[in-house]
């Protein structure tokens, strides 16, 4: 299944965010979105992920779904967004109570979730008793427990310290290995966007326009390898010299107002 | 392999001293204990005051003779009896205004067009004191119970409403958000994310109705009532009774604080996830 931005534009009142943004997600494809603050990343994503209707232009969908999928396009969130009242568990089977899934199939996909991604040993504790990094992960074991098609990952990293960040980034090239699931990806960090991603859209200061779509000429198996870490050093700079001087103005803009 | 970097070594010429704490205070904790000694103490003075005669026993019955006044109550049958209307009121009232201000707060928390127009009466409603009603509801619903339980319920249903849909309002939009990614029905939203994201404030809003049932029904009670705790506070003031007067008002206290504890478990029950 592919996912389609067709020529979005949006603006919340007088401020224009989007203008006229267009671009593929094929299927399997991880495609991180990157550019200065403000500059529309997240609300691309929620309209991509039907959050949010575009002023101009639509999100689409190319084919069917993949077998036994529940929720085709599903959001890894920033902040998280755990039930605090619910367990870990709880929270993985939340989206699956309201589907066609038995009791026992339903547990059986929690358990498959929960294992992938090592929380086995925690079902029973409640947010408020986890890590922001475990906290991520229940996030991202409730993702997994619908069967995606693609990820919407709004900057899913960026509320964790750096250790945690690089243990979680090693679960999403794990997660993503096998080219069954595609995932948009926005962040404001270079080096997640090449570690991850098949295609870099970078978007302009706001209103975001594609300003570039880069290619990442490796595997992700290959970038994990020692001696590509000049090649990805490269391809960061690459991209920040895409983006530095409309970060600076981007920054200054939001000093000002 | 990497390298560790040496230890500083330590300037021995000048001598050490110990960085001044400087971050006490501004964290108030406070021993329950303290505040039972503290009225026990006020208690003692009390009943010292009274046994000493260094107040008129008319004016400030000594605590002793407050408790005989609540004895002689319990035993008589008096004390149940007035209990009892009072109860019947507060619950019948509290109930009735609790389920339609929990409904009504709701609607004003998820319906645009409610809450227009509730937000609209609500304000222009709610600061009326409920009890300048009471003549009025009389006329409209008689003499009997009907005008003071309606009083108690207009006044829990909207402390219940506003606390209701400040807890929905403020219940975190991303869970809203995060349940609709997945296509959770519109229905389910509301019982598994709304409900218990506004329980607390829910719950907070409980405390106070509960107040504010208990002020009611007294008022109610002083102005238009033969039996319950209100009538029987006022027709011992009026007897010069000054015993049974605060006999009354210690059994009104003690009822607050039983309702106090009751939310209190509600909440140790029902939040124990915060």
């Amino acid at each position: 299944m592919d996912l389609i931005a067709d020529h979005i534009s949006h603006r919340f009142g007088a401020l224009d965010v989007l203008d006229d943004v267009s671009f593929q997600v094929a299927a399997g494809e991880v495609v991180a979105i990157v550019g200065p603050s403000g500059c529309g990343k997240s609300t691309l994503l929620q309209i991509l992920g039907g959050l949010l209707q575009p002023g101009r232009g639509a999100a689409q969908l190319r084919g069917a779904p993949p077998a036994g999928s529940l929720n085709p396009l599903t959001f890894v969130f920033q902040d998280f967004a755990l039930l605090p009242w619910n367990t870990v568990e709880e929270n993985v089977a939340f989206p699956l109570l309201h589907t066609a899934l038995s009791p026992s199939e339903r547990g059986a996909v929690i358990d498959d979730a929960l294992r992938r991604t090592g929380l086995a040993d925690f079902r029973a504790a409640y947010p408020k008793q986890l890590s922001g990094g475990m906290r991520q992960r229940v996030g991202i074991a409730r993702a997994l427990a619908v069967r995606p098609a693609i990820l919407l990952m709004d900057e899913p990293l960026s509320a964790l310290d750096s250790q945690t960040r690089e243990l979680l980034m090693e679960d999403f090239v794990g997660l993503l290995a096998d080219g069954a699931m595609g995932a948009v990806y926005v962040t404001h960090n270079l080096e997640e966007a090449v570690r991850l991603a098949d295609r870099v859209v970078v978007l302009s200061r706001r209103p975001g326009r594609i300003r570039e779509i880069v290619s990442i000429p490796m595997t992700r198996a290959e970038r994990g390898a020692v001696d590509a870490r000049g090649k990805m050093a490269a391809l960061q700079a690459d991209l920040w010299s895409l983006i530095r001087k409309e970060a600076i103005d981007a920054e200054r803009e939001v000093q000002h107002a | 392999m990497l390298d560790r970097a040496p230890q500083a070594k330590e300037q021995a010429t000048e001598a050490k001293r110990p960085v001044e704490f400087r971050g006490a205070g501004f964290a108030p904790g406070g021993s329950r204990s303290s505040g039972w000694v503290a009225l026990a103490l006020v208690i003692a003075v009390w009943q010292l005051a009274g046994s000493a005669g260094w107040v008129n026993a008319l004016f400030l019955p000594a605590p002793s003779a407050i408790a005989v006044a609540i004895t002689k109550l319990a035993t008589s049958g008096a004390l149940w009896h007035h209990l009892s209307w009072s109860l019947l009121r507060i619950g019948t009232g509290w109930i009735i205004g609790t389920v339609a201000g929990v409904i009504v707060g709701f609607a004003i928390g998820l319906s645009g067009m409610a809450r227009g127009v509730g937000i609209t009466f609500i304000s222009a409603l709610f600061p009326i004191p409920k009890i300048a009603l009471l003549p009025l509801l009389i006329l409209w619903l008689g003499i009997g119970e009907e005008p003071k339980i309606a009083t108690i319920a207009l006044g829990v249903f909207f402390s219940t409403a506003i606390s209701v849909y400040s807890g929905v309002d403020a219940v975190p939009r991303n869970l809203i958000r995060m349940a609709q990614s997945f296509n959770v029905p519109f229905h389910a939203i509301v019982r598994r994310v709304i409900w218990p994201g506004a329980l607390p404030s829910i719950l907070a809003g409980f405390r106070i109705t509960a107040s504010v049932a208990l002020l009611l029904v007294v008022s109610a009670e002083m102005i238009g009532a033969e039996y319950g705790i209100g009538a029987f506070v006022l027709q011992a003031g009026n007897l010069m009774q000054t015993d049974q007067l605060l006999a009354g008002v210690v059994i009104l206290s003690l009822f607050g604080l039983a309702v106090g504890k009751l939310i209190n478990l509600l909440e140790a029950r029902l939040l124990h996830w915060r």
